[in-house]
């Protein structure tokens, strides 16, 4: 929708890519994903890599705590005002896809507050694989599995496994002591995506978030006209 | 108009923020007020007779084109808790959303713009039931509904219940239900003539204090 470019009119109507001052608005990228996938982990993780050449805000919508919100803060991943939790009334995918407005405020809120901001990541609270965000909340969206949630979730598939932008297997240091066929896991992801990219990430390793955060800065380039 | 619309705004999928909301409900389970249907029969039934009563009348001035401004005031006045306050105003800014997406109106964007963060939510509900081709009775009935709805199906979610012994309770309320809206609409007609104070200001005091608890809560389900 693109009723209001001008700076006398209210705010924007969801997917609106320009803010009611006329500025285009910040990029909006959802993470989502089964409960202790590593969401929150690669949130901390990329705005480590990215806070020094982006300006950068972070959405949690936790389940029925403010612990995905305080753990950011705790480690001091961004300055607090850059951080706002969403409650979501025991329904995080509702709050992500079929009623969006809470979520809409709070990006809408931060760019107001602490804008202007190039990236605003916005979390999910762990949910099922059915779990997606709606096109009015965010441009694209990254689907966070662990090695450790079955080595078969690839091939269940699912809309969160092959739809998402980008697709996220996390805690690759654990397969060995899970048992999780690591090459099967990509085969079969690749097989339900065809094109769409999978990274395959341990955050206790070296590497970490690297190859997520340069697919971040691929996302922006193509956002940034 | 279309009456047809109605359904529309009244629909628990309007995508306009409720479903974070308990409605009070979320605090009454805890203090062990609500344990099942019969006393979330009982809680729904003082909700309508005090919040749902204002609400609804609030919404029906609204659509007889009171001042909006002065219908805001007015329900900050019959609103003593300022976490009530701030989830009205918060509801009030989500559903001016989906109500300007659905029903574009110079006078919803009018609001918007001069509430930026929020009117209360029955002062926006009458807006949108108006730019919708609504009547008085219709957003009075929407009002007075959304304030049972609301707390039953939160109380199907924190405290398993039935869903269908949940639905008999709104459906055993429904005469309940269009006496308030009368009552409402009544008193909303005479607000043209004799200013806001016409206005009913029925309070529930526990509400107002269970929400004021619950904000301070660090663990909970529900926004309010
Ligand atoms: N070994 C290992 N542990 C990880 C990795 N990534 C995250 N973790 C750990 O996994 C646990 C859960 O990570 P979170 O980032 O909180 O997971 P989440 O998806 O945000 O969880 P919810 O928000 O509760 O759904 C934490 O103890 C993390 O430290 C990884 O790559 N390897
Ligand atoms: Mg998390």
């Amino acid at each position: 929708m693109h009723l209001d470019h001008h700076h006398d009119t209210p705010a924007a109507l969801s997917a609106d890519a320009h803010r009611p001052d006329g500025t285009r608005r910040a990029l909006r990228i959802g993470l989502g994903g089964p409960v202790g996938s590593g969401k929150t982990a690669t949130v901390a993780a990329l705005c480590r890599a990215l806070r020094d050449e982006l300006s950068l805000a972070v959405v949690t919508n936790d389940i029925y705590t403010r612990e995905d919100a305080e753990f950011l803060l705790r480690e001091a991943v961004l300055p607090p005002e850059r951080i706002t939790a969403v409650e979501t009334g025991a329904c995080p995918h509702t709050a992500i896809r079929d009623d969006i407005s809470a979520n809409l405020e709070a990006v809408e809120d931060l760019e107001d507050e602490v804008g202007p901001l190039d990236l605003i990541l916005v979390e999910s609270g762990g949910d099922n694989l059915t779990a997606t965000f709606s096109k009015g909340l965010v441009d694209a969206q990254i689907f966070v599995i662990d090695v450790a949630g079955g080595d078969d979730i690839p091939r269940k598939g699912g809309p969160g496994v092959t739809t998402a932008d980008l697709l996220i297997v996390n805690k690759t240091d654990l397969a060995p002591y899970v048992g999780s066929d690591l090459a099967r896991m990509a085969a079969d992801a690749k097989a339900q995506r065809a094109e769409l990219p999978v990274v395959l990430q341990s955050l206790r390793s070296e590497a970490g978030v690297t190859d997520v955060a340069d697919w971040v800065r691929a996302q922006l380039a193509a956002w940034t006209p | 108009m279309s009456r047809a619309a109605l359904l529309v705004l009244a629909d628990g999928r309007f995508p306009a923020g409720g479903h974070a909301h308990s409605g009070g409900a979320e605090a009454a389970v805890k203090a062990g007020r609500i344990t099942g249907a019969d006393s979330l029969e009982s809680f729904c039934r003082g909700r309508l007779h005090t919040a749902g009563l204002v609400s609804s009348a609030l919404a029906a001035s609204a659509v007889l084109g009171v001042d909006p401004r002065l219908l805001d005031e007015a329900a900050d006045a019959r609103t003593p808790s300022p976490a009530l306050r701030t989830a009205a105003r918060k509801l009030g800014r989500q559903l001016m959303r989906a109500a300007r997406a659905s029903w574009p109106s110079t006078e919803l964007d009018a609001l918007a713009r001069e509430f930026p963060k929020g009117a209360h939510q029955p002062v926006v509900l009458g807006l949108a039931a108006r730019a919708a081709g609504l009547e008085a009775v219709d957003a009075a009935y929407c009002a007075a509904y959304e304030s049972v709805s609301g707390p039953s199906s939160a109380t199907v979610r924190l405290l398993s219940l039935d869903p269908f012994d949940a639905t008999g309770v709104l459906a055993r309320l429904s005469p309940e239900l269009d006496r308030i809206a009368d009552r409402a609409l009544e008193a909303a007609r005479r607000v043209a003539d004799e200013g806001v104070d016409a206005l009913p200001s029925a309070s529930a005091p526990l509400l107002e204090i269970g929400a004021e608890a619950h904000a301070a809560w660090p663990v909970r389900l529900f926004a309010s």
